[in-house]
């Protein structure tokens, strides 16, 4: 990097446009292809046979039958499969989960792949599959938080959270002059995106090309590859869109990588498409939890405790605990804070992150018993908040990086009229004497960063190429990222291009965690950097260029050209710089990571105030969320359109975790019966009136050089209790198993 | 999917000679397909009435009767001008089911016909008398709070779940249907079954007979001023009734002529209440009336498993019907229909 020339870049020409969604078009006219839409010549598809038992083993499967359908080509169980190459039962890398590839007859959840059939057609594969009639010995199931023993966690690995005391709990505990001991359930969600998770595999030799949804493409090369036996740079993810990810698209699932082995076998490609109801089971879920709260004050409501303990349901063969407990960490100011976790293990497929994992979970229980606390201490639940704001971490006693939740709360209050909040319940009645609570909630989100790289290059004609294997599930990744990266260019958007969606260009780190923009949006800048400081370099050394012998002046990138800071009369441009010295494109990379000192000496997250209004049927307890405002501090936002709908998004989330999601198992067989989406209820448009999002401003100097946290996630958390509590306020009845149901009420009012 | 034969007869004569044991009429398919692929159904052979004509016809007549064709889509009858003018709690209960796309497919027969969303049922793999008859049912014991607190019997629990047949038998609607001995005509009080100790056979149409059309009688309209369908779910759109209730009065002055209620997703047919309908018919409305009609139409109520609550709703949802019918029927139907929150419901 030369040193003769600074970059303060010139930031936000792009940046904080509400630039809509580039792919948009393509979405709605059919023409974005995802994963199942590719059909490769001499494709076979692929149906597997789901597990009606959810533990035992199956005892005779019909597979003459199967095979002697028309069109089926190959019927694979564990009598004639080969194992995988590499071991699944194994956990080689941190994302690994372990999944059945058909290795033997056992049974260890519902909708387990127990054969996989290939055909022709998918009406013949279905048929097949069909005519495999599994038999079974079944075992009695263990369902559910009380279905088994609990156990203690070490904590450490992903999705093993531990223990965590700061100050003297007891302490805190005995200090309190008023206190609250609460517990509240949360049920098993399932992962229902619109695109259910898919896959086209064609080898070529010992190479295979991979059409599959994927949060983390290069991630997920390597991990195929050791499951298949061939290196990382054998494998080729195609993922230019997902239908949705929240997670479930994060990791391997074992459907995927047992229909990709097949493909192997059988040498054709092949085509797998899991049906809605086998979303019930291989592919990640959130795991259920019952929460204990303990929160005491003291006389000024401060609090001297915050103790929290969750019990989480993970599968019988591997561990991911809902990570509730820790939501009760980095938020409010308590002289002790406790964040402990035990699991419990039942016969149903592993849990995985879902969208806010743990936080969702936790911050439900947290926020409703904050209300609870609030109530018993007599004061408004706004400003029980604000009486045990956190200055800095509590326990860590970290500076917060940048924390702008005073205002997010105070924007939020005033939008919403919370003023006007009566404390006591069932005090607000509408025109047609509906019940009208209010109730809020905190909401917050860990601001992490993962490590990626990409490619910039500017090209003869002055234009922009850039490059990194981003994931767009939907957040808008096509868009935010060519907006980062045109400033980093100091191009135009349009005179950008934007590569992105292929696992064979610069890692662009996982789509996860609230991380991407940061992570891959951080690489662009980087790369953008770089290559415009190159640039500049070949200017300022050129003799024939305006710019020649600038030296240590600052020079800046616009609109495709430099300028002299203040001095409008040098420019040259980008094309014209290239065309003088060769006429070659020049290149650049970079990468983004957390810068560490910062990263070490601060506490990063995003902050948010959500305030939710309610009517409630007095006598028949229909509940509907008529008003949601959320206020949320999330750093720099690239683009206000896009992070309003990520927040939004977050938002009806938070809504359906309230009212409606909740997978209903069969105790007695372990199997879910509400398996599709007539059944497995989430908000539909007339559920969401009144919505509205604030984005409060905050310049954050030290999460990354652009200043980005993240907008992902947040808006799940605080929308579940604020909704409860708002519930509470109208009724005055408090539910402390989500979701609410109507029955619920009318039990509670009796 | 099982292989099967499709024939599209073009008239009823046709349709009805195509007919053998295993076949399945196919309207708008909406929930025989969603069966078939399941496997809870297996048809050797649909029988697509789609291109049979003279059977898509409305009829409104001045003696406040009607006349639906087989055919007519579910969204066709809701918003045809004329019909939901008469029979607006009928409007209303069509548009409170399922969803805009579904009901742009459903039939008037399709729906009349649509089998229990009890999930066991669906299931081929669950026990089921009505699926596979003798061979028990997994609801019993199962998850069943949505299930039948009227009317049930051992061998089954399951609901009925349709809307619009809720208050078609309020306005005692009659079915008419063809078979190869030729026409007749079933009272929609006789038309869904009980399951007694036969929960397989849903309907009185016999195998191979086809309905060919609804009609209302004469004077049903006349019940238009007061009549409302009022339906409590779980979320405000595109889900089954918890309980439902269609309130139908007839005002002389202040005092109620005649009542009409039926109370819907509380038993395996909709659930006319004849009791509370005699005892509401003189009266002059009030909270106590409604109540007390309320507690007659759920009497003999019992939970078929844990929906105990669905007793106090149901009651409560009949109360209401009664009391909002009572006020009138809304000039504009509410944007949301059939939503306990009221007219602004949607606004
Ligand atoms: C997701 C979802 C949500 C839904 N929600 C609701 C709801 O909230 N409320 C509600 O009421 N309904 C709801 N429905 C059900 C919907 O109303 C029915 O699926 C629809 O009315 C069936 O009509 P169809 O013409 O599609 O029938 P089909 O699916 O074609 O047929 C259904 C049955 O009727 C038989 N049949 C069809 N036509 C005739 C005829 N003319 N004579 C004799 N038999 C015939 C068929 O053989 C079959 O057994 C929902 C459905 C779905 C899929
Ligand atoms: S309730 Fe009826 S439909 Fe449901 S499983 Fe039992 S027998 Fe079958």
């Amino acid at each position: 990097m030369p040193d003769t020339v600074q970059f303060p870049m010139r930031f936000g020409s792009s940046s904080g446009q509400p630039v809509t969604r580039r792919d948009g078009i393509a979405k709605v006219t059919g023409t974005a292809t995802f994963a199942a839409d590719n059909a490769p010549a001499n494709l076979l598809h692929a149906v597997y046979v789901s597990a009606a038992i959810a533990r035992g083993t199956v005892t005779s499967m019909d597979v003459e039958a199967a095979k002697a359908h028309p069109g089926v080509v190959e019927v694979y169980t564990p009598d004639n499969v080969p194992p995988l190459p590499g071991d699944a039962s194994s956990k080689p890398f941190m994302f690994a989960f372990r999944f059945e590839p058909l290795q033997d007859n056992s049974v260890r959840y519902a909708n387990q792949p127990i054969a996989l059939v290939l055909a022709e057609t998918l009406e013949a594969a279905t048929e097949g599959a069909r005519l495999l009639a599994p038999k079974y010995a079944a075992e009695t199931p263990r369902i559910g938080l009380d279905g088994n023993a609990p156990f203690e966690i070490e904590g450490g690995g992903f999705g093993l959270p531990g223990t965590t005391v700061h100050g003297d709990v007891e302490a805190g505990h005995a200090a309190a002059e008023a206190s609250v001991d609460l517990t509240y359930e949360t049920p098993e969600q399932y992962h229902n995106a619109m695109e259910m998770h898919a896959v086209v595999a064609e080898w070529d030799g010992d190479h295979v090309v991979l059409d599959v949804p994927s949060q983390a493409l290069v991630m997920s090369c390597a991990a195929y590859g050791y499951y298949l036996g061939i290196p990382a740079e054998n494998v080729t993810i195609r993922c230019p869109y997902l239908g949705g990810g929240f997670g479930s698209k994060a990791a391997l699932n074992g459907p995927t990588v047992l229909a990709i082995h097949a493909a192997r076998l059988i040498g054709r490609p092949v085509k797998l498409m899991l049906k809605r109801d086998q979303m019930f089971g291989p592919v990640f879920h959130r795991g259920a939890t019952r929460q204990r709260v303990r929160i005491g004050v003291d006389g000024d409501a401060r609090m001297t405790v915050l103790d929290h303990e969750s019990l989480a349901v993970t599968s019988s063969f591997d561990d991911f605990i809902e990570s509730a407990a820790n939501a009760s960490q980095g938020i409010y100011s308590a002289g002790a804070l406790r964040s402990a976790h035990k699991g419990v293990r039942a016969d149903v497929g592993t849990p995985g992150p879902m969208r806010a994992p743990g936080e969702a979970s936790g911050s439900a229980a947290l926020e409703s018993a904050m209300d609870e606390m609030a109530e018993k201490a007599g004061i408004d639940p706004l400003e029980f908040r604000l009486r045990n704001y956190a200055e800095t971490e509590p326990g860590s006693g970290k500076p917060y990086s940048s924390k702008a939740l005073r205002e997010c709360y105070a924007q939020g209050a005033e939008r919403f009229g919370w003023s006007r909040r009566p404390l006591a319940p069932r005090q607000m009645t509408d025109e047609n004497g509906m019940l009208v609570g209010w109730g809020m909630g905190t909401a917050l989100f860990a601001a992490p960063m993962f490590a990626a790289k990409a490619r910039a290059v500017i090209r003869p004609d002055g234009t922009g190429l850039v490059e990194t294997a981003a994931a767009d599930m939907g957040q808008g990744a096509w868009t935010v990222l060519a907006q980062i990266a045109a400033d980093s260019l100091g191009l135009p958007l349009d005179m950008v291009e934007f590569r992105s969606g292929a696992s064979t260009l610069p890692d662009a780190g996982v789509a996860g965690g609230s991380g991407h923009t940061a992570t891959a949006g951080g690489a662009l800048h980087a790369a953008g950097q770089d290559v415009v400081a190159r640039l500049a370099e070949m200017a300022t050394a050129d003799p024939d260029s305006p710019l020649h012998g600038a030296g240590n002046a600052t020079i800046v990138a616009r609109d495709g050209r430099f300028w002299v800071e203040g001095d409008d009369s040098r420019s040259d441009g980008f094309a014209d710089i290239l065309a003088r010295n060769g006429g070659a494109e020049i290149e650049g990379t970079g990468g983004a990571n957390r810068p560490q000192e910062a990263g070490a000496a601060h506490a990063m997250y995003a902050h948010g105030a959500v305030f939710a209004e309610v009517k409630v049927d007095p006598d028949l307890f229909q509940t509907r969320v008529t008003r949601l405002v959320g206020a949320f501090a999330a750093g720099r936002i690239i683009n206000p359109k896009l992070a309003e709908s990520q927040l939004m998004g977050g938002m009806i989330w938070g809504l359906s975790f309230a009212l409606h999601e909740e997978a209903k198992y069969d105790m007695r067989t372990g199997r879910v019966v509400n398996g599709d989406l007539a059944g497995y209820h989430v908000p539909v448009n007339a559920d969401v009136k009144g919505l509205e999002v604030i984005t409060v401003h905050e310049d954050d100097p030290y999460v990354n050089p652009l200043g980005i946290k993240g907008v992902g996630e947040i808006g799940i958390t605080g929308t579940v209790g604020a909704i409860a509590n708002a519930i509470w306020h109208a009724t005055g009845t408090r539910i402390r198993r989500f979701p609410v149901r109507i029955e619920d009420l009318l039990a509670g009012s009796r | 999917m099982k292989r099967f034969d499709y024939s599209r007869p073009a008239s009823v004569a046709e349709a009805l000679a195509a007919w053998q044991p295993g076949s399945a009429w196919l309207g708008g398919g909406t929930n025989l397909v969603d069966l078939m692929k399941t496997g809870a159904v297996m048809p050797d052979r649909l029988i697509d009435l789609a291109g049979i004509p003279g059977l898509e016809d409305i009829e409104v007549s001045d003696d406040g009767s009607a006349r639906i064709g087989a055919l007519v889509r579910n969204s066709d009858l809701a918003h045809d001008p004329a019909f939901a003018a008469a029979f607006p709690m009928v409007a209303e209960a069509i548009l409170a089911g399922a969803s805009g796309q579904l009901r742009n497919a459903a039939t008037v027969g399709g729906n009349l016909m649509q089998r229990t969303r009890c999930a066991y049922f669906t299931d081929p793999s669950s026990a089921c008398n009505k699926r596979v008859p003798g061979s028990g049912c997994a609801a019993v014991g199962g998850v069943n709070g949505t299930h039948a607190v009227l009317g049930w019997s051992d061998s089954c629990i399951a609901t009925n779940p349709s809307d619009f047949a809720v208050p078609l038998a309020a306005l005692g609607a009659v079915v008419s249907v063809e078979g190869s001995d030729g026409r007749r005509e079933i009272p929609f009080s006789e038309f869904h079954r009980l399951p007694g100790k036969t929960p397989e056979i849903d309907t009185a149409l016999d195998p191979g007979e086809l309905i060919v059309g609804l009609r209302l009688p004469a004077g049903a309209a006349a019940f238009r001023g007061h009549s409302r369908y009022l339906k409590l779910r779980d979320r405000t759109s595109y889900a089954f009734a918890l309980v439902s209730a269609a309130a139908a009065l007839r005002m002389e002055g202040d005092t109620i002529a005649e009542a009409r209620l039926a109370l819907g997703a509380v038993a395996a047919k909709p659930w006319r209440a004849a009791e509370a309908e005699a005892l509401l018919a003189g009266q002059s409305p009030s909270p106590e009336l409604f109540t007390r009609a309320a507690e007659a139409a759920t009497g003999g109520a019992t939970p078929s498993g844990d929906n105990d609550h669905k007793i106090e709703l149901a009651r409560r949802i009949a109360a209401r019907a009664l009391t909002l019918a009572a006020a009138g029927t809304p000039a504009r139907m509410p944007a949301l229909p059939a939503s306990v929150h009221g007219d602004n419901a949607h606004a």
